[in-house]
C-alpha cells in the first residue's frame, strides 16, 4: 500500500493491465513519450514500448473510431482523450458506432474499451479545457459513465471499466488529480460498477454528489455539522448505471436532499436524480429538492471562473434552505 | 495521372493479357448476376412495402463482387449500405440483408465467424474502424486485412482523411475502396472535391492510389489482389478508385430528375459489366447460354428462400428492445423494460 493521488492510481490501474492482458492498448495524443499532459501515463510508454502506449496523431475522431475497430477485432483499447471540450470531434464515433454497434448487430459484435476524459474546471484552463459534460454521455443509450471521486476508486474503478465487456466513459475529475491522497493497493482490485458510496452518514439532509464536487461536498458537510446539520454525503462514482437505490433509502431516511453537479444547470444529471426521488420518494421528502450547479454559461476563463464553479459555501446554504421548511 | 487500370475494354475485348483462370472468371460473373438479382429483388420488395428505404447499386456489380475476390473468411469487410454484393460475397447472408432492410437489427447479427460489420449508415464514419480492424490484426501477429467500401461523397468527410492518416502513420493492412460512382444523392463528383481525381488524394498520406475502371471486373479483382497482397505483407494500406456510375437513384425515394440528365445513365449502362464479361468469355469460346440461365435462376431461388426466411421473423417484442443495450441490462433498462411492457408506459 502507498499513498497516491488520483493519477498515480489511474497510472497504477492502466500499468497493471498492461501487464497482465497483452490485449489492453492505450492510445491517445502525447500519453507515450511524454506521459499524457497530466502526466498520468507517465512512464508507461517506457516499460511497455511505442506498440502497447500509442502516440496518436492529433486527431480525436480517429483515436476513437481506431479505438473502436480494435475492440470489435478483440484488443482491449483504453484511449485518452486530452480534454473534455476535445472529445466533441469523436462525439459522432462514440454516439453513432461506440455505443450502438452491440444493439446494430444484436450482440455478434461489441466494443469492449474504455474512454479517459480528464473533466471539469478549477485550474483555469483555456476554453473547451473545463467543460462537464457527462450528462450528454448519460444521455446516450448504451453507454456505461463512471466517474471517480478518489485515488482507491479511481484504480478500483478503471480495471473494472477495463474488464468490462462495453463501453465505457471514464471521467477524470481535473482539479482533483493531486488534491487528494489516498492509501491504494499495489495490486489490481475493482470497484463495482452501479454501486454508490456513502461517504458520510447523518441523519438530517441527504447530499448527492460525484466526481469533482464530492470533495466540495464532504468540505460542506463538515461546515454543516459545525452548526448541528448532520449531512449524509452519497458519492454516485457511477452514472450509468445509476445506484438509484442507495439515493431512494438515504432521501426516505434523511426527508431533505441537495444534488450537486459543477454541470449547467439545464438538463443536467442533477435533473435525473431528482427526478428519480420525486418518482419513488416524494412523499417522503419535508422540503423541495435543491441543486446546486454549474450556470447555464460557458466555464468562464480563468479570472472568472470561480463564479462558476459550485464551492462548499454554496452547498451549505442550499442544505440549509432544505433545513428551513 | 495515368489512364484507369482496365483489362477488358467496354466492348468486352481484352487490352492486356487477362490473368484470370477460366474458373475465376465464372465465378465473378455468377458473383455478379446474384448482386444484381437481390438488387432488382430489393426494388421490387420496396415498391410492393415489403422494405423500407432501399439504396440500389445496379452497375456497380464489378466494383464489389471484384474487390474481395482477393479476401479470404479471415479478413475483414466494414462497408456503407450501398454495399449488399460485397458484404454477401464475403459471407453476410442474403437473409440478413433483406432482413436490415425490412428495418430489423437482427439483419445486422451476421453468423459467428462472419468477418463483416453490419453496413454503416452515416456516411464516412465507418473507414477508421477498418483502420483499427486491420491494426488490431497487425498487432495480433495475423496475416488478416481489412477492406472498406465507400463512395466518392464520403470522401469529404473528415473521417476520411483521419482514416487515411491513420493508415499511413501506422501503416495497417487497410484496403480503402472508393467506388467514385460520381453522385452523392444529387452532388456531383466534379462538385465535390477539387481534386482531379480521388486516387490521388493517397499521396497525401502516403500510401499508393490506384484508379481503376469499375466497371471491368478483371481490373478491379487485379488491383484488389495487389493491394491487399500489400497489405498481408505488411506494405501498408491502399487506396484504390473504382470509376462507376450509379445509373439508379441514390434511394428508392430519390428523384434524379430533379438534379440530373439521365442520357448519362443511358451511356453507362452500355458499359455494363456483366454484358462486358459474358463478350469476352463468348469471345473465349467459354460462354454457355445454358450455365448462365442456370446461375440466374440459382440465385433468384436463393434470393426468394432469403426474403422468405427474413418475413417469417417476428418483430421484436417490447422486451427485446432492451436487450441488446449492454452485455447484462442495467437496472434502469430493467425497470424500463418493466414499464414498457405495461399500459403506464
Amino acid at each position: 500500500m502507498a499513498e497516491l493521488n488520483i493519477t498515480q492510481a489511474i497510472n497504477g490501474a492502466l500499468g497493471s493491465a498492461l501487464e497482465s492482458d497483452p490485449t489492453v492498448i492505450v492510445l491517445g495524443e502525447d500519453v507515450g513519450t511524454t506521459g499524457g499532459v497530466f502526466r498520468v501515463t507517465d512512464g508507461l510508454g517506457e516499460r511497455f514500448g511505442p506498440d502497447r502506449v500509442v502516440d496518436t496523431p492529433v486527431a480525436e475522431s480517429g483515436i476513437i473510431g481506431a479505438a473502436f475497430g480494435m475492440a470489435i477485432g478483440g484488443l482491449k483499447p483504453v484511449a485518452e482523450i486530452q480534454f473534455m471540450g476535445f472529445s466533441y470531434p469523436a462525439f459522432d464515433q462514440i454516439t453513432n458506432h461506440v455505443s450502438r454497434i452491440r444493439n446494430r448487430s444484436r450482440h455478434r459484435f461489441t466494443a469492449p474499451m474504455v474512454i479517459r476524459i480528464p473533466y471539469g474546471a478549477g485550474i483555469g484552463a483555456a476554453e473547451h479545457h473545463s467543460e462537464s459534460a457527462e450528462a450528454i454521455y448519460a444521455h446516450t443509450p448504451g453507454l456505461k459513465v463512471i466517474v471517480p471521486a478518489s485515488p482507491y476508486d479511481a484504480k478500483g474503478l478503471l480495471l473494472e471499466a477495463i474488464a468490462d465487456p462495453d463501453p465505457v466513459i471514464f471521467l477524470e475529475p481535473i482539479r482533483l488529480y493531486r488534491s487528494i491522497r489516498q492509501e491504494v493497493p499495489d495490486g489490481p482490485y475493482t470497484v463495482p460498477f452501479g454501486v454508490a458510496e456513502i461517504r458520510r452518514s447523518g441523519n438530517d439532509v441527504t447530499l448527492i454528489a460525484y466526481g469533482a464536487m464530492v470533495k466540495d461536498t464532504l468540505e460542506a458537510s463538515e461546515k454543516l455539522a459545525a452548526e448541528g446539520i448532520e449531512a449524509e454525503v452519497l458519492d454516485l462514482r457511477s452514472l450509468v448505471p445509476l445506484d438509484a437505490d442507495t439515493i431512494i433509502e438515504s432521501v426516505e431516511h434523511t426527508g431533505r436532499a441537495v444534488v450537486i453537479q459543477e454541470a449547467p444547470r439545464t438538463a443536467g444529471f442533477a435533473a435525473e436524480i431528482v427526478s428519480q426521488i420525486q418518482e419513488r420518494a416524494l412523499y417522503s421528502l419535508a422540503a423541495p429538492i435543491q441543486r446546486v450547479t454549474g450556470w447555464d454559461t460557458v466555464v468562464p476563463l480563468r479570472r472568472a471562473e470561480h463564479h462558476f464553479v459550485p464551492d462548499a459555501t454554496r452547498i451549505v446554504a442550499a442544505a440549509i434552505k432544505t433545513m428551513e421548511s | 495521372m495515368s489512364e484507369p487500370l482496365q483489362y477488358l475494354s467496354v466492348a468486352g475485348d481484352p487490352v492486356r493479357e487477362i490473368p484470370l483462370s477460366v474458373k475465376d472468371l465464372l465465378l465473378l460473373y455468377g458473383n455478379m448476376v446474384a448482386g444484381r438479382t437481390y438488387d432488382r429483388k430489393c426494388i421490387a420488395l420496396q415498391l410492393q412495402g415489403r422494405l423500407a428505404t432501399y439504396a440500389p447499386f445496379e452497375g456497380q456489380e464489378a466494383a464489389q463482387i471484384g474487390s474481395v475476390f482477393p479476401l479470404t473468411a479471415d479478413d475483414w469487410v466494414v462497408a456503407s449500405y450501398r454495399d449488399a454484393a460485397a458484404m454477401w460475397a464475403t459471407g453476410y447472408p442474403w437473409a440478413n440483408l433483406i432482413l436490415s432492410r425490412t428495418g430489423d437489427e437482427r439483419g445486422g447479427c451476421p453468423p459467428d465467424g462472419v468477418r463483416v460489420l453490419p453496413p454503416s449508415i452515416t456516411v464516412g464514419g465507418h473507414m477508421i474502424h477498418a483502420v483499427g480492424l486491420g491494426w488490431a490484426e497487425k498487432i495480433k501477429g495475423s496475416k488478416s486485412v481489412a477492406m472498406t467500401f465507400f463512395g466518392d461523397g464520403a470522401t469529404s468527410e473528415g473521417d476520411f482523411h483521419e482514416a487515411m492518416n491513420f493508415a499511413g502513420v501506422y501503416g495497417t493492412p487497410t484496403v480503402f475502396v472508393c467506388q467514385n460512382n460520381e453522385w452523392a444523392i444529387s452532388m456531383p463528383r466534379d462538385r465535390q472535391t477539387a481534386s482531379d481525381t480521388i486516387a490521388q488524394k493517397a499521396d497525401a498520406y502516403g500510401m499508393p492510389g490506384i484508379q481503376v475502371d469499375g466497371n471491368d471486373v478483371v481490373a478491379v479483382a487485379i488491383a484488389a489482389a495487389e493491394a491487399v497482397g500489400r497489405a498481408r505483407d505488411g506494405q501498408g494500406s491502399t487506396l484504390l478508385e473504382l470509376l462507376t456510375y450509379r445509373i439508379k437513384p441514390h434511394t428508392t425515394t430519390d428523384d434524379p430528375g430533379r438534379y440530373r440528365d439521365e442520357e448519362a445513365s443511358h451511356q453507362w449502362r452500355r458499359r455494363d459489366p456483366l454484358s462486358r464479361l459474358s463478350a469476352y468469355l463468348a469471345s473465349i469460346g467459354e460462354w454457355d447460354e445454358e450455365w448462365a440461365e442456370s446461375v440466374a435462376a440459382g440465385a433468384g431461388a436463393d434470393i426468394e428462400r432469403a426474403v422468405a426466411e427474413a418475413e417469417a421473423l417476428e418483430p421484436l417484442t417490447t422486451e427485446e428492445i432492451f436487450t441488446a443495450m449492454f452485455a447484462e441490462p442495467t437496472s434502469q433498462l430493467l425497470e424500463q423494460q418493466q414499464l414498457a411492457g405495461t399500459d403506464n408506459g
